[in-house]
């Protein structure tokens, strides 16, 4: 299934940096992403649009995942060629990403 | 111990919906209303429209946006407060308390002014992008330090209805009104963390009560065509409770205050803002039900003895075109016309990009759909040094009309100058803030001003 399916998510600009969060629907998935959602995983399935690192964050308390890319933004809200320069639409780049339920 | 306090978003950024806000002052119950209304590049523009009229560089749609909002604010007694000074704060207040006069309305203004920092930059301060001393940064336009509720307080503590500045860290603009509210100090860092976590909940406005988040089917929002707009019920400790005004559009739920709490935010353990350093890793929610979210937890830092600043620079030209092909074989067409443009500029201007929209334009990939859509459209793009060189992508695009593959049409061409925008951090000591107050019944040509 894709991560669509399970989480919903919404994408943050910061310079060019796009932030991403990414929420299970049932808190009880949270584990699975945790496992299956890592920053390696993200930033091969991002090949095409992040240049920089991946980092990821924990959010128990929500519970929520978030994720900075670093140069995923064409240089940035303000230079960007791009069609999309704040990276508004990458939420759903990420919600495409393939996991293997439990 | 105080009363709860009552703060209302009226506005997510410069070009947001004017009705929301009218709505949130006569129906919010509020004590303040809050309109953000300034992105990063947008004071950089600001300060260019300055130079060449001493009284503009404030928020263009200033007006617009006031007219009927005054009234409203004045009739319920709601205090508001603003980041729509721009790079003009000063004009911005003449011009809101003329105003006010011409509404009949005593309204007092005090604007708060000294974000600009350009004069302070020097080669010891480095760009944070790049590690570079901030002089060698070409062309710069202008360069603002994010203030934070340390400066706004003296505006509030003068009791004008309005307070107006320019450079202000989003979330202070929630911050400094509840502070002041409650008495809290500058160093209650938990508390200010507390607040930090509902002002950056409410600073963008509708995205905390359903805007940027339908998905139909799997995340409906009833109502988005008259979306509410957020307020905050703040307690003594700081939690509060996030809803709108009933009846309005949208919804407030644990998922809705979840993207927001986390939308913008690169390490939720450490969310720096003028005021404090925030984790919000420890804030809880809870669904109240009626579009109420309970927000508690939270806890702060220290603030960072530095004040992050926005330098904006003249950073080329953009030049972009568009050309649209439908039907049988349109993506194969649209190929090809990318095809025959690449060949025609890559050498002159290799920066130039290339995408299909419909197929990998927004994601700059398609993850493997390889789609056949029934209409494909040809976008080429690149920042250029010059506008004619910017301008050449645009015509090179049109000349496909008469030049390029069958069916091409709906073409769209643009050349626009681009502000680019870095950051630096600047130690406190450079910024000094002031707050001069206009108002009804004060000549607007002989302010009183006191030094914060």
């Amino acid at each position: 299934m894709k991560l669509h399916d399970i989480a919903h998510a919404r994408a943050g600009d910061k310079g060019n940096t796009s932030t991403l969060s990414l929420i299970p629907y049932k808190p009880q998935d949270y584990a699975l992403l945790c496992r299956e959602i890592t920053a390696e995983r993200v930033k091969a399935h991002l090949a095409g649009i992040v240049v920089g690192k991946v980092t990821r964050f924990e959010c128990p308390n929500l519970p929520a995942l978030t994720f900075t890319c670093e140069g995923a933004l064409l240089g940035g809200v303000t230079v960007s060629p791009g069609l999309d320069p704040h990276g508004k639409s990458l939420s759903f780049a990420l919600l495409e990403m393939r996991v293997e339920s439990d | 111990m105080k009363r709860s306090m009552r703060i209302g978003c009226g506005a997510g950024f410069q070009g947001d919906r004017f009705e929301p806000a009218v709505v949130l002052a006569s129906q919010g119950g509020l004590d303040w209303l809050m309109l953000e209304c300034l992105a990063e590049r947008t004071i950089a523009l600001a300060t260019l429209q300055r130079v060449r009229d001493p009284e503009a560089g404030y928020d263009p749609l200033l007006d617009r946006r006031l007219r009927t909002l005054l009234p409203e604010l004045k009739k319920n007694g709601v205090r508001l407060i603003t980041n729509m000074g721009a790079a003009n704060p000063l004009a911005a207040g003449r011009r809101v308390a003329a105003l006010a006069r011409e509404l009949g309305l005593d309204m007092q203004v005090a604007v708060v002014s000294g974000d600009e920092v350009s004069r302070h930059l020097h080669p010891g301060i480095a760009v944070m992008e790049t590690g570079a001393p901030v002089t060698e940064v070409p062309a710069i336009v202008s360069a603002n330090a994010y203030l934070g509720a340390e400066s706004l307080l003296p505006a509030i503590q003068t009791g004008a209805d309005i307070i107006i500045g320019g450079r202000i860290a989003d979330p202070s603009l929630a911050v400094a009104p509840i502070m002041h509210h409650f008495g809290w100090r500058l160093d209650d860092w938990d508390l200010l963390a507390r607040a930090t976590v509902i002002g950056h909940l409410l600073e963008c406005a509708g995205q905390v009560t359903g805007g940027y988040f339908a998905d139909p089917g799997k995340k409906d929002v009833p109502g988005l065509a008259h979306l509410g707009f957020p307020f905050a019920a703040v307690d003594a400790d700081g939690s509060a409770f996030i809803s709108k005004v009933p009846g309005s559009g949208g919804l407030v739920t644990l998922a809705t205050v979840k993207e927001q709490l986390l939308y913008e935010v690169t390490d939720p353990a450490a969310y720096i803002t003028p005021d404090v350093v925030a984790d919000f890793t420890g804030v809880r929610l809870t669904d109240l039900g009626g579009d109420r979210v309970h927000v508690t937890g939270g806890r702060g830092l220290p603030r960072t003895p530095t004040y992050k600043a926005s330098i904006g620079y003249r950073a080329g030209w953009l030049g972009e075109g568009e050309i649209s092909y439908a039907g049988a074989n349109a993506r194969a067409r649209a190929e090809l016309a990318a095809a025959v443009l690449r060949e025609r500029l890559e050498d002159e201007l290799p920066q130039v990009r290339y995408d299909l929209i419909g197929i990998n334009a927004a994601h700059r990939s398609d993850f493997g759909a390889n789609i056949e859509p029934y209409e494909v459209r040809v976008r080429v793009a690149g920042l250029c040094v010059t506008r004619a060189e910017a301008e050449r992508i645009g015509w090179e695009l049109e000349s496909l009309g008469t030049n390029g593959p069958a069916g091409g049409g709906g073409f769209r061409r643009s050349a626009t100058e681009r502000i680019g925008v870095v950051s630096a951090l600047l130690p406190r000591n450079l910024v000094h803030t002031d707050v001069t107050v206009f108002g009804a019944h004060i000549d607007a040509d002989s302010p009183t001003m006191a030094e914060t």
